[in-house]
């Protein structure tokens, strides 16, 4: 029977500078598992992000040795350091761990989204057999369960992301949005990034050096603008980005209170990401205008957050849900030969009992005699067969499937022969 | 018999509002819980009312009480159109607590029972249903106001748990709140309008000046959003006109 085994480093034990050295690609993922496979004659899966790099190997017998060789082969100089943040851990640990990591509550930040799409990849590039297949399968199901029937993810966790969300939180749909940027910077990026993601358009990226900004522009297929130019556009944009290095403010309360005149009540959200602020905090205090800055935004993410391990709870007891159901999979497994003999065997004596009375039936006679042992055979087995997966799952049933085979002689003729 | 069906009503908009108020830690049980309330009360009271038009030989709603029943009916079935979604089920939280305590006041008032009632003309009861369903509107338009109000006073406070409670967005409140003030305007003119087939010179009173009063103020509101009142300023203007309806029920029944 195959056992799990686990050996990997995470965020939680192993600095950067480890998980760096450890860190793999898809391909190289797939090449490590397909290697491992073969020379181990296992299934293998090996799962890396920028947490975590972690070996997954189902294997007749105990296989650790040969996953921690292979994981402190990647570390090369770094082996030392490596001994003291590896883990390994065995079936059930092992299976609750993957439920975990799927379901985001072993990330940095809990809940978040990306790590289902990782562990789906190094599923489809491994090398599954029958219980990687399985606990991969049901690992992705846990996730999924976890993101449907709790609010782990449905808050923003970052500041880019709670930026998004209060526009969404202001205009509701943001399709049709449109949104200005200032500053071409990576924090500007980003942000516009997590708007056009839920449907807003950026129309304007204003930068003071314009050929900088104007390849942001192109990018988002949005008009580059110098800085000075901006006024002008506030009348007919609903979201102000801003996150210039420059050192005073950008836009004055002046500027935007005209532009409001002109908006006839429309709301406008500006969000300042700039240290030194780029925003006048006077805006704030403008009938429609809802202006947040960096600190602002970083106080909004720590609540959600802190929302997020509330909900963990919730998604713990998903994954222990998911956990039991793989626990009982893989106990019914131990005892699904000793099933597959006793029906083998009661087949096996039926098919000889017809051949010797086959002789004096008819041909219609035979098939009824046939269908109504069969539905004997059945019924009488239908009833050990569950007793027996029940018992597999409660943890006596190898002790339940020693029985079996020793009330029916199971495997005695083989031994005989 | 059916006039028990109050106590279960009573009991489910109670919950819900209840329930309503633990949603705002967090969406979960209790808005499914809270939107459960507001259906099953709502089924309970409409067996109720269809129980009182059953014994009833002319329109069982005419006392203050009975009008009272068949004005929070209205409202909670205008809220059940759209308000147990998730993106407005917070909405219940303004709705659920005034349709519940005034429930309360029609069961106390007598309102909820099968009483006879006298023979009142087709006309008569049209009117006061339009005028109910149109009031019910400006009611429900007036709890979109609230939570306006109450959500733009959070983001501008940059509250830390504002995204953690999941309020309709501004601008969908905004524009909700104005479509359900022409929805109601319209049924409001349609009621006078058949009133006024009834009406003879003379039976002026406070109540009709007060509706009319409503008729102006929610009609301004309408064409000041044209001219950018959109937003906080529109949301006071309906809580003001809100303030009317409030008062032309009472005046109705008590000063006409």
């Amino acid at each position: 029977m195959s056992s799990l085994t686990l050996v990997g480093v995470s965020h939680h034990r192993a600095p950067i500078e480890l998980r760096e050295r450890v860190a793999l690609d898809l391909d190289a993922c797939r090449a490590l598992a397909r290697r491992l496979a073969e020379q181990l004659e296992a299934e293998a899966v090996v799962l890396s992000t920028c947490n975590r790099t972690e070996l997954y190997l189902a294997h007749e017998e105990a296989s650790e040795e040969e996953a921690v060789a292979a994981i402190t082969e990647l570390a090369g100089d770094s082996a030392d350091d490596l001994a003291v943040a590896l883990y390994r851990l065995g079936d059930e640990s092992a299976a609750l761990h993957l439920f975990r990591v799927a379901a985001g509550l072993d990330s940095l930040v809990p809940g978040e989204g990306e790590i289902l799409g990782q562990v789906r990849n190094a599923f489809e590039a491994g090398a599954p057999g029958p219980l990687l297949d399985h606990l991969f399968r049901q690992a992705l199901h846990a996730g999924r369960r976890v993101r449907v029937e709790t609010a782990i993810g449905q808050s923003p966790a970052s500041v880019p992301a709670a930026a998004a969300a209060l526009a969404q939180q202001v205009f509701g749909e943001l399709s049709g949005r449109r949104v200005l940027l200032l500053g071409a910077g990576k924090m500007s990026e980003a942000t516009a990034r997590n708007l056009v993601s839920r449907g807003a358009e950026i129309a304007v990226v204003a930068n003071r050096t314009i050929a900088h900004g104007a390849e942001l522009a192109r990018k988002l297929g949005a008009q580059a603008l110098p800085l000075d130019a901006v006024a002008a556009e506030l009348e007919h944009v609903d979201v102000v980005v801003s996150a210039t290095g420059a050192a005073g403010l950008v836009v004055s309360e002046g500027t935007v209170a005209d532009a409001l005149r002109a908006r006839k009540g429309r709301p406008l959200l500006l969000v300042d990401l700039a240290v030194p602020r780029d925003l006048d905090p006077a805006i704030n205090e403008l009938e429609g205008c809802f202006l947040y800055d960096v600190d602002d935004l970083r106080g909004v993410v720590e609540e959600t957050l802190s929302g997020r391990r509330g909900e963990a709870v919730n998604a713990e007891r998903v994954v222990a849900e998911e956990a039991t159901r793989f626990r009982d999979w893989q106990a019914a497994l131990d005892i699904v030969p000793t099933i597959a003999s006793l029906r083998a065997l009661a087949e096996e004596i039926r098919d000889s009992e017809l051949a010797r009375a086959g002789g004096r039936l008819s041909e219609r006679e035979r098939r009824n005699v046939e269908s109504v042992t069969s539905q004997i055979l059945a019924k009488l087995l239908h009833l050990p067969t569950i007793r027996m997966k029940e018992a597999a799952a409660a943890a006596d049933g190898v002790v339940y499937a020693d029985v079996v085979r020793h009330l029916f002689g199971l495997g005695e003729e083989e031994r005989r022969r | 018999m059916a006039e028990f069906l109050v106590l279960p009503a009573l009991l489910a908009y109670g919950e819900a509002a209840f329930a309503y108020a633990g949603e705002l830690r967090g969406p979960g049980l209790a808005g499914r819980l809270a939107t459960w309330g507001v259906r099953i009360g709502w089924l309970a009271q409409t067996a109720l009312l269809v129980g009182q038009a059953a014994s009833a030989e002319g329109f069982p709603w005419g006392t203050w009480a009975g009008s009272l029943n068949l004005f929070v009916w209205l409202i909670v079935g205008a809220y059940l159109i759209w308000g147990c979604t998730p993106r407005y089920r917070l909405l219940g939280l303004t709705v659920m607590p005034v349709a519940a305590v005034l429930l309360a006041l029609a069961w106390a008032g007598g309102g909820t029972a099968l009483a006879d009632s006298e023979r009142s003309g087709g006309v008569l009861a049209v009117h006061v249903a339009l005028m109910l369903a149109g009031f019910a509107g400006l009611t429900l338009s007036a709890a979109m106001a609230a939570l306006y109000l109450w959500q733009e006073r959070r983001l501008k406070r940059h509250e830390r748990r504002v995204l953690r409670v999941r309020v309709p967005p501004l601008d969908a409140l905004d524009r909700l709140a104005a479509r359900t003030v022409v929805g109601s305007l319209v049924l409001l003119t349609i009621g006078i309008g058949v009133g006024a087939a009834r009406f003879e010179s003379g039976d002026f009173d406070a109540a009709m000046a007060v509706t009319l009063a409503v008729l102006v103020t929610y009609a301004s509101l309408l064409v000041l959003r044209r001219e950018g009142w959109r937003g906080r300023r529109a949301a006071l203007v309906n809580l003001a006109g809100f303030a009317l309806v409030a008062v032309v029920l009472p005046l109705t029944h008590f000063a006409s």
